[in-house]
């Protein structure tokens, strides 16, 4: 039923302008019944879109080739799951998507904060609904999923590469990042608009700030691992353009999670903070843009669209829109409140947040280069992994130094001598490491060195966090050291859940110096019986086998693996032809050691005529480190995000004080 | 089936105009269609709840620095004098007959 999900769309796009021109007009004169009116279209759009997603998906389950979209991205042999997946795996479907995200948390959070929205932030509903509106109309105008044809008798099928079950997850949670950057967007511009300076914003907007920066955070790693085991070439992270595009956003999103903790604390930093939030947003809609114009090839990139002009377009109207408004409540922004001291744990903070900054800029300048190159000279350039390599590490190691030395500051000022007593345990623990891994020969990498003392040293200092904070609760007499230190984090999950994803960030710069400096790697060409040395490992070219599997045909290499003499089992690497799709994907092999979180990664490349086959294997010491630490962040952000009763309850307190204010 | 998608669209159509408009649709009336703002008192009063709030948060960190031994002796007497000052004003100009100097923080939660 295309029709009906082309309807569902038009409704969804009205309901949505109506949320933006009823709601501003609304909110301009103070009229509330017109602002609920606009709330409930906001509500109604939500269903409306999700109507028209579950008209796709049954299309999808059907394959309705009569449907365009249907016809190009899926065929009757692609498995159920994959057949699904592909809602987001094409352009119109991705753009669904996001309406469909974004009507959904928008709705959700101005329910939630109904009343605070009818009194104080009227603005926060037509600002939603503008953005909405804008996807709304390249989803009815340029770019419908509900398109229809006359139906062929198979589908073109889906990407191979997409064929990957972190392709399932990967797109949506990205969504879920990028579209949740919305709300913060969105309630902070609401703020400015209504000319409030206080920070009920930013109590409103807090859990969905941190839920979308978790979701945008652990998708980057998602896409990671499916590069990883999908592109096949070894690495995890390539500094690919669609890559940075989630990364950028991330990095803005982690440095208003610092900043605005110094506002809350000492009323700071509110300009700063407006900017970033505005950032953030405009740099997901970057992400989006670059993911689906089709203007930068990438691995990831999957589409060549028309839809560029209108994003670029877009960004522009929100880049243009925030950055009046911030400037027109400059002076209901700006704090009287000064940083009393460059040793202080706001100075740490701010010093954080020009460093992340500065490397987001960084990878924003990479990525846009080529553009820019091309358009002023006609010249197409790439920027490679050096430049971001460069300052990765030039920004990233101070970053990773304020890890360990932030925490240990006290807020407002601290002198040097406490400064020093603080550091000596960190600082001492990192040289005793540093001295460890050189008589270990890690020497070899100087780089691989530096990361391993500095990760030491950000470690030492978390541990030392918890000792301090439980010893201070057990002198208070909370019990046993367990309830000492479930009551510490218990009462504080913000400041300890932050130092979980602390140590999430240094076990996965540990992974990435594990790989990136100390892995090996040998290629060969073998004929059956010759083997192959990587590292300690062995491998054996035992001959080659073909299967035919659902949708495709693999043909594989079967190696021997053995280290020190021990037989480790046999590994399969080769490819698949996709019939559908024509195509072929290199499907690798990947030999995981738990005990020493690294991988034996096989490819192999080419089959020869002669029996013979072209092997590439790769030793990745503690790669798996890396997607630890992406389950450490999920553990250490959902410390962060449970509700605090005693907070819950000082705020309902707080609020109940601001509401006689208000006339609700 | 084209019918069926027809007669569902135009229902949800229907429906989508009968929620956006059931606020006008309300009986009775509401006496007050306008939207609540604060008066510039009640943006002061505002502004010292955020204040109090702040100081009094400040304060509990500054304890829980001192204890974990973040913070030196002196820092820790040169700060905590101005925070109990700037809270007892914030409480004082908020209820001027009850408002009094906060005591030191007995029991010291973490701070955030």
């Amino acid at each position: 039923m295309p029709g009906l999900g082309s309807a569902a769309l038009v409704v969804a796009f009205g309901l949505v302008l109506y949320a933006a021109l009823a709601g501003g007009y609304a909110a301009y004169r103070g009229r509330r019944r017109l602002l609920d009116s606009a709330t409930n279209a906001l509500y109604a759009s939500f269903a409306s879109v999700l109507l028209a997603a579950l008209v796709l998906l049954a299309a999808l389950a059907r394959h309705d080739f009569t449907f365009s979209y249907v016809a190009s991205h899926t065929s009757h042999e692609l498995p159920l799951g994959y057949t699904l997946a592909s809602f987001w795996s094409g352009q119109e479907g991705s753009l669904l998507l996001w309406l469909l995200v974004l009507t959904g948390i928008g709705s959700a959070a101005v329910a939630l904060n109904r009343r605070l929205i009818r009194t104080v932030l009227p603005w926060t509903v037509p600002i939603l609904g503008a953005i909405a509106s804008f996807f709304a109309l390249l989803l009815v105008f340029v770019a419908s999923p509900f398109a229809t044809q006359v139906a062929p008798a198979d589908g073109a099928g889906m990407n191979p590469s997409l064929q990957n079950p972190y392709m399932l997850a990967h797109p949506p949670l990205l969504y879920l990042g990028y579209v949740g950057l919305t709300i913060p967007f969105a309630f902070a511009m609401g703020a400015l608009a209504s000319g409030r300076a206080d920070e009920r914003w930013i109590i409103a907007t807090r859990r969905w700030t941190l839920a979308s920066w978790t979701f945008l955070g652990f998708a980057i790693l998602l896409g990671a691992k499916w590069a990883y085991e999908e592109v096949g070439w070894g690495g995890w992270y390539a500094w690919d353009p669609v890559e940075n595009a989630a990364l950028m956003p991330w990095l803005v999103a982690t440095a208003y999670l610092h900043s605005v903790m110094v506002q809350e604390k000492k009323n700071m930093l509110r300009v700063w903070n407006a900017v970033l939030v505005a950032g953030a947003f405009c740099l997901s809609l970057f992400g989006t843009f670059l993911t689906r114009s089709g203007v930068i090839n990438s691995i990831h990139s999957f589409t060549q669209s028309s839809i560029g002009a209108w994003f670029l377009g877009f960004i522009a109207v929100v880049a243009g829109a925030s950055t009046a408004l911030i400037l027109y409540r400059l002076p209901l922004l700006r704090s009287r409140t000064r940083l009393e001291s460059l040793i202080s744990r706001e100075a740490a903070f701010l010093y954080n947040n020009l460093f992340l900054v500065a490397f987001a800029l960084t990878v924003l300048w990479g990525v846009i280069y080529p553009l820019v190159s091309e358009a002023v000279r006609g010249v197409a350039v790439t920027v490679g992994a050096p430049y971001y390599d460069f300052f990765g590490i030039a920004f990233g190691l101070p970053l990773v130094l304020l890890m360990g030395i932030g925490p240990l500051i006290a807020w407002r000022r601290a002198s040097l001598r406490a400064l020093g007593r603080s550091l000596l345990w960190p600082a001492g623990t990192a040289v005793i490491v540093g001295i460890l891994l050189l008589l270990g020969g890690a020497g070899s990498s100087p780089a691989g060195l530096v990361g391993y003392t500095f990760a030491s040293f950000v470690l030492a200092a978390i541990v030392l966090e918890f000792v301090r904070g439980t010893r201070a609760r057990h002198a208070l007499g909370d019990g046993s050291w367990f309830a000492s230190f479930t009551s510490l984090v218990g009462r504080n999950r913000r400041r300890y859940g932050g130092y979980v994803v602390h140590a999430a960030i240094v076990l996965l710069l540990v992974g990435a110096v594990g790989i990136g400096g100390f892995g090996t790697t040998r290629e060969a060409k073998l004929a059956q019986g010759q083997s192959l040395q990587v590292g300690d490992y062995t491998l054996t070219y035992l001959g080659s086998q073909q299967e035919r599997a659902a949708n495709s045909q693999e043909l594989r290499a079967r190696l021997a693996v053995s280290r020190g003499g021990d037989d480790l089992g046999t590994v399969l690497a080769g490819k698949n032809r996709y019939f559908a799709e024509q195509q072929t994907s290199n499907e690798v092999a990947i030999r995981s050691d738990w005990l020493r979180a690294e991988d034996l990664f096989v490819i192999a490349d080419q089959f020869n005529p002669d029996g013979s086959v072209f092997v590439k294997a790769l030793v990745n010491p503690l790669v798996n480190l890396i997607w630890l630490a992406g389950l450490l962040f999920v553990a250490g952000s959902l410390i962060t995000l449970w509700p605090d009763a005693r907070e819950q309850r000082r705020l309902a307190r707080r609020f109940a004080e601001e509401g006689a204010l208000a006339r609700a | 089936m084209e019918t069926v998608a027809v007669l569902l669209a135009v229902l949800l159509a229907v429906a989508a105009v009968a929620f956006v408009a059931r606020p006008f649709l309300a009986e009775p009336e509401p006496e007050d269609d306008r939207i609540g703002s604060l008066t510039p008192a009640e943006q002061e009063r505002l502004r010292l709840l955020e204040r109090r709030d702040r100081a009094l948060g400040a304060l509990k960190e500054l304890e829980f620095d001192h204890r974990t031994g973040k913070i030196a002796d002196a820092d820790y007497e040169a700060s905590v004098g101005p925070l109990r000052r700037e809270a007892a004003e914030a409480m004082r100009a908020l209820e001027p007959q009850t408002a009094s100097v906060p005591e030191p923080v007995e029991k010291v939660d973490a701070p955030a």
